[in-house]
Order: C-alpha cells, then structure tokens, then sequence
C-alpha cells in the first residue's frame, strides 16, 4: 500500500503552465475528486501525474520517492489509468479487455500465464460482469464498457489508481454503480484513487477529499464538507452571488439520496 | 475461459488450413503453364535435376517457376504484414502500403536509381534495389506522416495516400518516357507489378529480408497489442510509444520496400489480406494476426500470380490487376460496412 503526493507541481502544454504549484496528498484507501470548472486543468493535471504529460515543474512521487526516475513498466504496476480515450478494437471481448492490464507482468511475448488468468478472472468478478466476459467489446452498452475499462485497471494490480471522467456520459444507475464499486475497491485494497467528476453531487458521496481546481489562482484541498459550500461554488464556478447556498443546498440532499442507495 | 479455447482451436484449424491452401496452390502453380506439366511427373523430373531428356522441363519447373512460387510466398506474405503494421500504427483498417502511397514512393526511387545507374551503363543491383527501395518508402512514408498529423480523419488519410501515390507515379511515369527505350520495357513491365523473371538469388536475399522483418515484427507483438488500446492506455502500460511508433515504420517499410524492389507495387495485398484473416480467426491479436496474415498473403498472392499466369497464357496479366480485381471488392465492402460505425 503506497501514497501519492505531489510537490510545487506544475502542469501544462510546452511552456504553458495550466494548472501551477499543486500540492496533494493522497493515501491508500482514500479518494481524491478533482473539481473545478470546465478547462481549468483537471485533465492537465491527471495526465501529469500520470507521466503522459511531460510535467513542467515540481514532483510526483509514490510513497516518497520521486516518480520520474522510474523505469516505464515499474511505473506501470504501481499506476493505472481510467482515460476519457474511448478505445474500440475490433474483434476483442471484455475479457481480452481486462487481461491487457495485466501487460507489465507478462513476459517477451505477452503471452498470459495462469496466474494472469487468474486475475483477469479476478478483476472480472470485482467489477461483476463475469457474465459479459465473452461479449465483444464493441457490442457492450457505454456503462458496461466503463465497467470492463476499470475492470482493466484494477487488473494491473496498482497501488494508484487515476481515472479522468470515468462517469461522463452515464445514466444515473451507472455513475452509481461505477462509482460505488470504485470506492468499495478502494477501501478494499487500499488504493489510492485520484479523480476528476463534472457531478458535483457525487463528491460527498465518493470522495474522501477534494482539490479545487480555478481557472485562475490556487488549487485548494479540503473535505467535501469544506468544498462544497456556496462561496467556494460560486466563487470557482463564477456564479451570481446567492446561486452558491442553494446549489451546495441541493447538492447535499441529493448526495445523501446518493450515499444512502451506492452499494 | 470456455471461448477462449474454442478461439485458439479456431485460430490452429486456420492456419493449417491456411498453410495445406498454399502448399496445393504452389502444387498447381508449379505444374501450370505455357508448358503444362502435369503434377505426377514433378517429382520425378526435379530429382533427375535436369539430367536426361527432362532437361527443359527441369529448367522451367526448378529455375523459372519454383523460384517465382517461393517469390510470391514471402513477398505476399511481406506486403500483407506491412499492411498489418501499417492499419495498426494509424489504427485505421484501410491503410495498406499501396493506398498510403509508400509502394508508389519505392517505385519512384526505384525508377530514377535505375534510369540514372543504367544511363552511365551500370547495372542497380538486388542489394541496391532494395536499399533504394526502403528508402523511397520512408520518404513517402514521411510526407503520410508530416499531412496525417493535420488530418485527424481517417478516410482523409486514405485519400492523401492515394494523391502521394498518384503523384510518385506520375514522377515515374517522366522518368520512364525519359529513359532509353531498350529500358523501358523492362522498367514498364516492373512497374506495374510481376513477380517474372524472378531467380534464386532473388529469392534468396528477398527472404532473408522479410524473415527478417518478420521476425521483428513478430517480437513486437506485445506493445502492438497494447498500441490497440490507443497511445495513452499502451503509455499506461508502460509502453515506450516513441519507440514502438518508429519501429512500427522501419519494419513496414522495409517490408513493403522489399516487394516493391524484386515485384514492383502489388496492389490492395497489404489492405485486404489483414481483414480477411481477422475475419477469419475472429481475432486481432497480433501474436496471431502476425503469422496468420502472412499466411494469408502468401495465399493470395500465389494464386493471383497464377491466375495472371494462365487466364491469357502465353501472354501475362500484371498481377495487380488480378489482385485488384479479387481485393477491391473486399476493400470496398469493409468501407461500406464501417460506415455506421462512424470512424
């Protein structure tokens, strides 16, 4: 069980600093949700952390030790990604999906042992869709196909896990499936999870803590409790004055509905 | 676990099936001809290695067709794997070295180092014409590169290759027009495309080459599997994308180089072939793809060669006209059908 932390953290484009001076701090177990409003960086910054982004200052590092040094396939079994990359292979089923995690283990060839079998099973079963290993990837619905992407994921074993936008586009009943499987997965194995959410109701429910992402300034870590008041709404997603409470009012209600129905 | 049992005995049955198609093929290629020969006598005239009365049959059976059959095997075979590489590196199913215009591309280089080298009355030789042409397809590899980077559209893709494609032909074309004429037949039959006149020198460095490629190609299979997933899960694996992504071009172009350098451009080998063995063993894993393909171009090129052979015999049809006419179709069909697809 490792912790992920950044130092003064820059991250951008070329020179271009989009999101600057981050510092976080994640430990196993625990859920990290970034929020902040459309183009501010989140996805900047998750694809810093996860090195497919050259970083333009600062540190990352997995328990300490700063994450650059490190050797690519090392790396990748210790982090895995959820992307908002929507892949579509052809001729693949969910299973060939969620064995790809297990590319760091394999050998010369790629060629899967027992072993990697295992806990391609394994990951299936996590996720609960055992029963759509043999469907083509192709032909699942969007919800179950970001099931089988974490699924994937969990496969590769990793001590940080770091998912960008893994509920877009979803009907309700899959946020909350997807979302209540991650945080039980979490808790479960202790990984530390990192992830950015346009739903703000499903913070309280998901999240242990919260990096406010501005468009300009600071970023800004505290509990949902913290971030989710109506100055800090209005104020990151410059609405009019008043329209804050009400929305950290409702979004309160709902998270509770949320929290009381997530398996 | 049940499935993936049934998929590997799918894949075995494939390839033997493949394999027993090719070895028949290279039978009736063999004993087909001008000179029919029929195929209970072969053995017997190839053991008596041209001793006797058999002389001429031996001749043409052992020193024009077999090594024209072996020719067909591995450089099908080679232009098939290219286009694998090829649809994987822009992840787009109708890529192929000859409708991205990298065949064109070695023709050109081809063309001019021949013109030039036989104008000061020298002759390129088999080592030289492949270099030129591994050269030729890099460089009208890069002009893919350089415009796919502005196109994110896949079918755009395509139809800048086909522009490259046309323009390197009519470059050729000058060249050709330009050259003396005694030349020309030659250089005009070469670049339509023939796998005649083929020998075992030939037959020999081509091998070499493509086994090589082959192999590399083969121990690339990890990361091209992971490069399915597209470039930002294959980095999360660990993938050196960089890497894979040059590597991916050498090994294509040097295989395509190949065939353009001994066959001129075969047309349509490298686009279809990969989509019909897909279809065929229900699987895109390259572990698989990579053998099976160039099985299967082997296959389809032997017979094509064939077919060019002997629908018109004495007289010989340009093999991408025979591949044309069997593989577009196909082509058409899998754009047609990605259509609703959307990508």
């Amino acid at each position: 069980m490792k912790k992920i932390s950044t130092e003064a953290l820059d991250a951008g484009y070329g020179r271009k600093i989009v999101v600057g001076d981050v510092n976080l701090e994640v430990q196993p177990g625990e859920i990290l949700a970034l929020m902040g409003p459309n183009g501010a960086g989140k996805s900047t910054l998750l694809k810093t952390i996860t090195s497919q982004l050259q970083k333009l200052g600062g540190v990352v590092m997995l328990d300490g030790r700063d994450l650059s040094g490190m050797d690519e396939q090392f790396r990748a079994r210790e982090m895995a990604l959820v992307s908002t990359e929507r892949p579509r292979p052809e001729w693949m089923t969910c299973r060939e999906m969620v064995s790809t995690g297990r590319y760091p283990y394999t050998g010369r060839l790629g060629i899967l042992s027992q072993e990697d079998r295992k806990k391609t099973e394994e990951a299936l079963k996590m996720v609960q869709a055992e029963a759509i290993g043999d469907a083509d990837f192709n032909e699942i619905s969007d919800g179950q196909r970001q099931r089988i992407m974490l699924a994937r994921a969990l496969c590769q074993e990793p001590e940080i896990l770091v998912l960008d936008e893994p509920t877009s586009f979803l009907d309700v009943q899959f946020k909350l499936d997807i979302l209540g499987t991650l945080r039980r997965i979490s808790k479960e194995k202790g990984i530390a999870v990192i992830l950015s959410l346009h739903e703000l109701e499903f913070i309280p429910a998901v999240a242990d803590r919260v990096l406010c992402i501005p468009e300009e300034g600071d970023t800004r870590m505290g509990t949902p409790e913290e971030m989710l008041t109506g100055t800090v709404l209005e104020e990151l997603f410059h609405l009019p004055a008043g329209a804050g409470v009400d929305m950290a009012e409702g979004i309160r209600t709902y998270a509770e509905a949320l929290q009381k129905w997530m398996r | 676990m049940e499935s993936e049992k049934k998929s590997r005995t799918r894949y075995r049955v494939a390839v033997l099936g493949l394999m027993l198609g090719l070895l028949l093929l290279m039978a009736w290629n063999l004993s087909m001809g001008s000179t029919s020969i029929p195929a209970s006598h072969i053995p017997g005239i190839i053991e008596s290695r041209g001793a006797g009365s058999d002389g001429t049959f031996y001749d043409i059976l052992w020193n024009i067709r077999m090594p024209r059959i072996l020719a067909g095997v591995m450089l099908g075979g080679a232009l098939s794997v290219s286009g694998y590489l090829l649809q994987t590196f822009f992840a787009n199913p109708i890529a192929g070295p000859y409708v991205l215009g990298i065949s064109s591309g070695a023709k050109l280089t081809v063309a001019l180092a021949m013109v030039l080298m036989l104008g000061r009355g020298m002759t390129l030789s088999s080592l030289g014409m492949t270099a030129t042409a591994f050269l030729g397809s890099l460089i009208a590899m890069g002009f893919v590169l350089l415009l796919s980077n502005r196109v994110r559209n896949m079918s755009m893709l395509v139809v800048i290759g086909v522009m490259i494609g046309y323009i390197c032909s009519a470059i050729t074309d000058f060249v050709v027009t330009f050259a003396e004429d005694s030349n020309i037949v030659n250089l005009h039959n070469w670049s339509m495309g023939s796998l005649s006149g083929l020998e075992w020198d030939d037959v020999r460095l081509s091998s070499v080459l493509v086994m090589v490629g082959l192999l590399c190609a083969f121990l690339l299979s990890k990361p091209i599997g992971a490069y399915r997933l597209g470039e930002t899960y294959a980095r999360s694996m660990g993938v050196n994308i960089r890497r894979l992504r040059i590597l991916l071009i050498l090994i294509s172009s040097l295989l395509s180089g190949v065939v353009t350098a001994f066959a001129g451009p075969i047309s349509f080998v490298g686009i279809a072939v990969p989509h019909l063995i897909r279809s065929l063993i229900r699987s895109d894993t390259p572990i698989r793809m990579i053998p099976a393909t160039f099985l299967g171009g082997s296959l389809v090129t032997v017979l094509c060669d064939g077919i060019a052979r002997s629908v018109f015999a004495p007289t010989e049809l340009s093999i991408s006209s025979v591949t044309a006419l069997f593989l577009v179709p196909v082509v058409i069909y899998m754009m047609v059908q990605r259509k609703g697809e959307n990508r």
